[in-house]
């Protein structure tokens, strides 16, 4: 099952090479996003009791933690793919068709590049996807090939593959540390079950330096800060389908690989040391977002910086480490995921309809284009943390847990960092959405907004009843305990 | 590990080091794209000689992988962007030349100090060298950081990527044969990616010094 999983995206990426670009590859690019979210389903059943699913001898390992993430994958996969065909321009001539084609196959393989690192057992091999989805994400990144998008392209590619060139460093010296922790060279991994159960025994001046630099360097590709500077220009320069993509599931991704080295190293080190890291990333993530979003001009930019805040968040959370804040984070994470598309490519309709995504331009979206602005305040206000949707539950969830594992001063500071943002996010939404006008005479149509209020009404679902997700993220937690 | 593959050993770990602190030095694009040939060979050398005294057929196939990727096709793609644009220099490093020559010293030193505990965990030959790939990690920072040229930044990415891989070679004989596999294929696309991203800005902004893309900001 994973392992059609992961083949899903790569089949249709080649075939992609030979579908001529258009109604039909765009609905091969969905089948496969659809394949992607139902084989994470099935993956949650066969795992939420505890089983660990081992494919390809072993390379694959799926447990209950990277269920989730291949059901996040393919949720936010599955909005984005279905956008894919409203920013591209109509494949008139050659040189339209081949960037058509390019984009449809790197968004397969990108796809294919964020399954494989939740889905493989060693971290080494986890390190080679996340630089894998740099990879493919450059070129979607420049996709414009405007001066600005090539220049976010190049800052993105260059940022994430020297920080992620630590984390590399990192993985290293936890090899090194493995191959001295008293099992005899032979014993030396980067399996991450491996090096859980060597932890105890690994050098722990060593370990440490490992554990620093690998947080820093998956940290750079999660965005958290001072390492944030290339996320609001990627995210901002990208088709908005990839946007979603980044911003809902990429950073996450990431994220996955530091709560994976996290056990490895409480059982190695104690639970002071990464604490106290992730505190401070956290936090400075949370201070860096209030003060970017109050000024912010862009809506894209804005949701970027958003995006750095709920990243920061989510450290906090696991940073405190417990089960409960554990698998508040990852419902977290699926509400972040879905709203953030759900903006993303609200936004992307607003450019496609407005030509700006300048806040200042955009006015009385609610009444000129109804449905469109009615996605972007449900959107808004779930994004600022406000009931009914999930991210009120997991927010209230986490600050809890964190209190819980004493981390009381930590969660009133983000709770004030997080009053700032949701104020900066509602004006901005004020600004775009009210205000006198009349209806626009080119709605957008009702197959790019359906998806986009089915994930708004699942993300509202999630926040008022928790079955059937919470015996999945408690047992995914509890992977990590 | 004694007798020549240890002198070896020593004398390429050494090498590597010193041809990423002349990258510091040069400003000459198509020199600094040689010095990073000569970098992957003698990374290589390490790799090999590390292979040949612990019998290791995984690190010998690494050896081949490291000389074909950084000391052949990665050199070569970057030297063809270098050569299109003859005479090309550094315009302006953001730290003149003796004192990023300075800070370099002052890193190997850091590098020293940070490395002591891999000496204190493995009180080997090999690891002792390991601050040697420490200090080329870093200067490749430092390179990167001060370059204003998009090819110094991509060399400067290299030599980052050469430190870490020196580190492999010594502290662990290589990391598991798949990991090493699909990290130099990473490597080989990302300069893959870096040249076509040169490329489109070149036939779009014409001949530009990063500073001047600064359109992105809040």
């Amino acid at each position: 099952m994973a392992l059609t999983v992961l083949l899903a995206p790569l089949v249709v990426a080649l075939l992609l090479l030979v579908v001529r670009p258009g109604r039909r590859a765009e609905v091969l690019s969905v089948v496969s996003s659809l394949v992607v979210l139902g084989g994470g389903i099935a993956l949650a059943i066969a795992t939420v009791h505890g089983r660990v699913v081992h494919e390809l001898g072993g390379v694959i390992r799926v447990d209950a933690l990277s269920a989730v993430m291949v059901i996040v994958i393919g949720t936010v996969a599955s909005l984005a793919t279905s956008a894919m065909g409203r920013t591209l321009p109509v494949a008139s001539d050659a040189a339209t068709r081949r960037r058509a084609r390019e984009y449809g196959v790197l968004v397969q393989v990108f796809v294919a590049a964020m399954l494989g690192a939740v889905l493989v057992a060693n971290l080494g091999v986890v390190w080679v996807m996340v630089e894998a989805t740099t990879i493919a994400t450059t070129f979607l990144v420049g996709h414009e090939r405007s001066r600005r998008a090539i220049e976010a392209s190049w800052k993105y590619a260059v940022l994430c593959s020297v920080g992620i060139a630590l984390a590399f460093l990192g993985l290293v010296l936890l090899y090194f540390a493995s191959a001295h922790a008293g099992a005899g060279p032979r014993a030396a991994t980067l399996d991450w079950t491996g090096l859980r159960a060597l932890a105890p025994h690994l050098d722990p001046k060593v370990t440490r330096l490992a554990v620093g630099l690998i947080v820093l360097g998956f940290g750079t590709k999660v965005g958290l800060a001072p390492l944030q500077s290339w996320l609001p220009d990627a995210h901002s320069q990208a088709p908005a389908p990839v946007s979603a993509l980044m911003s809902g599931v990429l950073l996450t991704v990431a994220l996955y690989a530091i709560l994976r080295v996290r056990t490895i190293a409480d059982a190695a080190l104690g639970v002071g040391f990464l604490r106290t890291l992730l505190v401070v990333l956290g936090l400075a993530s949370l201070v860096v977002a209030a003060v970017m979003v109050i000024v912010q001009r862009d809506l894209k930019r804005l949701l970027a910086y958003s995006s750095i805040e709920h990243m920061g968040l989510v450290a906090l959370a696991t940073a405190a480490g417990t089960p409960l804040a554990i698998a508040a984070a990852l419902l977290h994470v699926m509400g972040h995921g879905l709203v953030k598309s759900v903006l993303f490519l609200g936004a992307g309709e607003v450019h496609h309809a407005e030509s700006t995504t300048t806040i200042a331009n955009i006015r009385s979206l609610l009444r000129r284009r109804a449905a469109l602005g009615g996605v972007l305040a449900a959107g808004l206000v779930a994004l600022a943390g406000l009931p009914p949707f999930s991210l009120f539950a997991s927010e209230i969830a986490m600050f809890r847990a964190e209190v819980g594992a004493g981390l009381g001063w930590a969660a009133g500071l983000a709770l004030a960092l997080l009053v700032v943002v949701s104020a900066g996010l509602l004006r901005a939404g004020r600004q775009m959405l009210l205000g006198p006008g009349e209806p626009a005479a080119d709605p957008a149509p009702h197959r790019a907004i359906a998806p986009l209020v089915g994930a708004l009404v699942v993300c509202a679902a999630l926040g008022l009843v928790a079955w059937p997700l919470a015996t999945l993220l408690h047992a995914a937690a509890g992977v990590l305990s | 590990m004694t007798g020549v593959a240890g002198a070896v050993i020593d004398l390429a770990a050494v090498a590597v080091l010193v041809v990423g602190i002349a990258g510091l030095w040069r400003r000459d694009l198509r020199a600094l794209v040689g010095l990073l040939r000569i970098q992957g060979v003698a990374l290589a050398l390490v790799a090999a000689a590390t292979a040949a005294t612990q019998h290791d057929v995984g690190l010998g196939v690494t050896a081949v992988l490291v000389v074909a990727v950084k000391a052949g096709v990665v050199p070569t793609l970057l030297g063809r962007v270098a050569r299109s644009d003859p005479g090309a220099r550094e315009s302006a490093p953001l730290i003149n030349v003796p004192s990023s020559l300075v800070l370099a010293a002052a890193l190997v030193g850091l590098a020293v100090i940070v490395g002591a505990p891999l000496h204190a965990l493995e009180p080997g030959r090999a690891a002792a060298l390991a601050p040697l790939g420490l200090a080329t990690v870093l200067a490749g920072y430092l390179l990167l950081v001060t370059r204003r040229r998009a090819l110094s930044q991509v060399v400067g990415l290299l030599v980052i990527d050469n430190g870490v891989a020196l580190m492999t070679f010594l502290l662990t004989a290589g990391v598991p044969l798949i990991v090493e596999l699909g990290g130099s294929l990473d490597v080989l696309l990302v300069v893959v990616v870096l040249r076509a991203l040169l490329g489109t800005m070149r036939s779009r902004l014409g001949n530009v010094a990063l500073d001047e893309l600064r359109e992105l900001h809040d």
